[in-house]
């Protein structure tokens, strides 16, 4: 297993007041993506926790890209993947943002 | 964001939270130990195998149709739905909280493989105390339905348990048994048991055979409201959790292995149930099923 954490800093927090949501499953190619409302407002936190070993510099474009499409600020996103390709990964996270955003 | 139409929801393609959300009246739904809990399996990580925030299984409470019910929905789709220890634990802290808060009914979602094999001791204690609490909460007089229709079925553990249930529905994609195909193919042979024959499977252990020799209650349509609707009318219907009906459940299934011991095939069966065309059976749409089960008088009782 391989854990990493990226800390980003937003230009805007996300907007609407879910506090919480939850979507994807752990299952091979998919992942699921916990998101928490708790940080400053200009802050995100993302931790994966991934089985497939070796693909931190692609987790942290993934994730760069996703910051800068969201600005997902206040959020503590938490991801167990389950072997997700890049594509799935941006998926399931625009997706979480946009349950949050309700 | 707009829920999703109850019509609609396949029960087989949602996921379990998909499932619940959809089922119970809207947002009546309460979690317990959620996913920001992290009650995360403490075993998996030996193996180097990823986790779920949830173990796996969405446990809470909610309305269906304003009746209270304690709910419990097993994730198909991770690690097969197995039973490890935290996934288990909270399905029986869920039934135990029936007998504290007694519910109109305790309401189980089962997607499973049976137990998951890296957890195996506390995946195997997680079935008996499950089937335990089961018991104490139906003679409590707490109704306890399982709704089985998910791509894991329910094998292995999990099919010990749906048998303890008062009622259980099921689809035609949802399979009941305990050793799954590729089980009996391992331990006695393709000639025995062809486990790459979809038909053979279905005919043996899908949701119309089920339905036809009595071990499952109502036989439903692949669709939330489908389910929903079911679990209502079996709520209404539990039978007495006693003596008399333990009885007649054990002289239910002697007879059943008397009748249909010798058979080769469940084709063989249905057609000594009184079946017209049991070649038809599996292509039958629900409608035309239904009439065929009204005609069988095994089907339907009140053992169990």
């Amino acid at each position: 297993m391989e854990t990493l954490t990226f800390r980003h800093t937003t230009t805007k927090p996300l907007g609407g007041t879910t506090s919480q949501a939850i979507t994807g499953v752990v299952a091979s190619g998919n992942l699921e993506v916990l998101l928490e409302r708790i940080l400053a407002p200009d802050s995100c936190e993302i931790a994966i926790e991934t089985p497939i070993n070796g693909f931190g510099d692609v987790w942290e474009a993934v994730v760069a890209d996703f910051v800068a499409r969201a600005q997902p600020g206040g959020l503590r996103i938490s991801i167990n993947d389950g072997g997700a390709r890049p594509d799935t990964v941006s998926l399931r996270l625009l997706q979480g943002a946009r349950l949050m955003e309700a | 964001m707009a829920l999703p139409d109850p019509n609609a929801v396949s029960w087989y393609e949602a996921t379990a939270r998909q499932r619940l959300s959809a089922f119970l009246d809207a947002g009546t739904f309460v979690e317990f130990l959620g996913p920001a809990e992290r009650r995360m399996s403490p075993h998996l990580p030996l193996f180097d195998l990823p986790r779920a925030f949830d173990d796996g299984i969405v446990t809470g409470r909610g309305t269906l149709d304003g009746k209270p019910v304690l709910i419990a929905a097993q994730e198909g789709r991770f690690m097969g739905g197995a039973f490890g220890e935290v996934h288990g634990g909270k399905l029986v802290g869920l039934l135990r909280a029936a007998l504290d808060v007694k519910p109109d009914a305790v309401l189980i979602l089962l997607d499973t493989g049976g137990v998951r094999l890296q957890e195996a001791n506390a995946g195997e204690t997680a079935i008996a105390e499950t089937m335990r609490a089961i018991v104490d909460a139906r003679a409590a007089g707490v109704p306890v339905i399982g709704l089985i229709g998910g791509r894991s079925g329910c094998y292995g553990g999990g099919g010990l348990i749906a048998g303890t249930c008062s009622r259980l529905a099921v689809s035609e994609s949802g399979r009941i048994s305990v050793s799954g195909p590729e089980v009996i193919e391992t331990n006695k042979g393709a000639e025995e048991f062809d486990s790459r024959d979809r038909a053979l499977v279905w005919r043996t252990m899908g949701g119309k055979h089920r339905r036809l020799i009595g071990g499952a209650d109502a036989y439903v349509d692949d669709s939330v409201s489908a389910f929903r609707a079911a679990a209502l009318d079996l709520i209404g219907h539990a039978p007495a959790f006693d003596l008399a009906t333990l009885d007649a459940e054990q002289a239910r299934l002697e007879s059943r292995l008397v009748r249909f011991g010798d058979c080769r095939d469940a084709t063989e069966i249905w057609a000594r149930l009184g079946v017209n065309d049991p070649d038809a059976i599996p292509s039958m749409t629900t409608a035309a099923f239904a009439e065929t089960v009204a005609g069988v008088t095994e089907a339907s009782h009140d053992a169990r």
